[in-house]
């Protein structure tokens, strides 16, 4: 109980503090900064796709280290954290693609390109979609926790090979390209924006947590009469 | 691992590659289907379409081709490594086995490793005549690849199989889970096979043969350690 109103408190200042921050953050982005000499407005989504990744990284590591902890300590909350961290995780995870999408289109002329990040944030997702499909089809809650941690947990480890061997399949005959050097107002307009995202990412996963407890509880509810009953 | 971990683990591996030498049904029928599965690459892909380079287009993806058929014939043989004794309630008997977990995984993993091999043994010649190849003269190299690639196949394939063992969807859900795993080593063997099949002037083979060696490594340890919360239950 005392853990529940921890991370909900804890949830709802995020989510009180995100509000300002994101309206603040937009303006930034859309009024404030100045518009990007080489590329022009499209730029503009940069304050939308770069964050959406802060939140992506947030959501996903919550999900790495919740299902650690429930393999080794088996607190059902872990899990419930776990499992709020990947769907929260695989939102932004879509909108980060999405948008990255958007921007390649009139920036490199395609949709998709096998860059190294992409294709390791496009595996990202199948991952844990997977984690997700896996959840669905196990009832048993013990079994389902257990499952999808391991399902996290590998799947979390092996994406640092994943990385690195795409880049390799990538730049081995391709020259890496160079980050230019930003101007100091977009960044401010970026870092804003990064801590905005931050703070909805934390206050989603929060309240997706507090469905999953209640969920929980509900499901442990409907097992103890058949427990008892039979 | 002590001693008689290292027996357990064999003798497991044994029980099941004697298994799989008796009823050689699925053997067969898998390598069947990756040896078809070549033959409609053939068909999809067209014996006439140009390549860019030398060569005809199906020649240059050949490695890409053989290595695709690999893992879905691969994913058969891991998922068959669990199956056999969850439908007559084995898994109970190996849950109650005293000892380290990690001897059954290695065991599991030594099993499943024959088997591939003996597929690729006879997918590979199967491979060079549907697609013009010439294996002799980069064969050790090939060799190596096939050995290294099988036995990162092998570590997740044993795995996830053996994680999704009681799952209903099992059979979309053990791809949907291992094939995204396996990239790195899809990557690294389709790589190294073309540079041993059509020359390595800039000697890259040892580079990605080192990512495979690593892949591998990391499989394993990280495998064999998770591989006590797969059995439980």
């Amino acid at each position: 109980m005392a853990q529940r109103l921890g991370i909900d408190r804890l949830g709802w200042l995020a989510g009180m503090l995100a509000i300002p921050a994101l309206v603040f953050g937009l303006y930034l982005a859309v009024v404030w900064a100045p518009t990007d000499a080489m590329m022009g407005t499209v730029q503009r989504i940069m304050y939308v796709h770069f964050p959406s990744w802060i939140a992506t990284a947030i959501a996903y590591l919550t999900a790495f280290v919740c299902s650690l902890s429930y393999l080794v300590r088996r607190r059902p909350t872990m899990d419930y954290l776990a499992h709020a961290g990947v769907e929260v995780g695989v939102v932004f995870n879509t909108t980060g693609l999405i948008t990255g999408s958007i921007w390649g289109r009139p920036t490199w002329g395609v949709w998709w390109t096998w860059d190294p990040r992409l294709t390791t944030t496009a595996l990202m997702l199948v991952v844990f979609l997977g984690y997700l499909a896996v959840r669905a089809f196990l009832e048993e809650p013990d079994a389902r926790a257990r499952i999808s941690s391991l399902v996290a947990v590998v799947g979390f480890l092996n994406l640092p090979i994943v990385y690195y061997s795409v880049r390799w399949w990538r730049t081995l005959h391709q020259p890496q390209s160079s980050p230019s050097t930003v101007d100091p107002e977009i960044v401010v307009a970026l870092r804003v924006m990064m801590i905005a995202f931050a703070l909805i990412a934390a206050y989603l996963i929060s309240r997706r947590y507090a469905l999953a407890q209640l969920e929980g509880d509900r499901e442990r509810m409907e097992l103890q009469p058949e427990v008892q009953g039979g | 691992m002590t001693r008689s971990d290292l027996r357990r683990a064999w003798a497991v591996a044994w029980k099941d590659l004697l298994t799989e030498r008796r009823a050689k049904a699925a053997f067969n029928a898998m390598t069947f289907f990756a040896g078809l599965t070549l033959f409609t690459f053939g068909f999809a892909i067209g014996p006439d379409s140009p390549g860019g380079g030398e060569g005809r287009l199906l020649e240059q993806l050949a490695p890409g081709l053989l290595w695709i058929a690999i893992l879905f014939a691969g994913v058969l043989a891991v998922d068959r490594s669990f199956q056999l004794e969850a439908e007559r309630g084995g898994l109970e008997a190996l849950r109650l086995y005293p000892g380290d977990r990690k001897a059954i995984y290695f065991g599991k993993l030594l099993a499943n490793l024959v088997v591939m091999v003996a597929l690729e043994v006879v997918l590979l010649p199967i491979a060079a005549v549907l697609y013009s190849l010439d294996l002799w003269p980069g064969l050790p190299a090939l060799a190596a690849v096939v050995g290294l690639a099988t036995l990162g196949f092998a570590a997740m394939g044993t795995f996830y199989a053996a994680l999704t063992v009681h799952l209903r969807a099992r059979q979309v859900l053990l791809p949907l889970l291992l094939f995204p795993m396996l990239i790195p080593v899809v990557i690294a063997a389709v790589k190294a096979s073309t540079l041993a099949l059509h020359g390595d002037p800039m000697h890259e083979f040892g580079s990605w043969m080192r990512l495979l060696g690593a892949a591998d490594l990391l499989f394993l340890t990280v495998c064999a350690r998770a591989f006590e919360f797969v059995l439980e239950d």
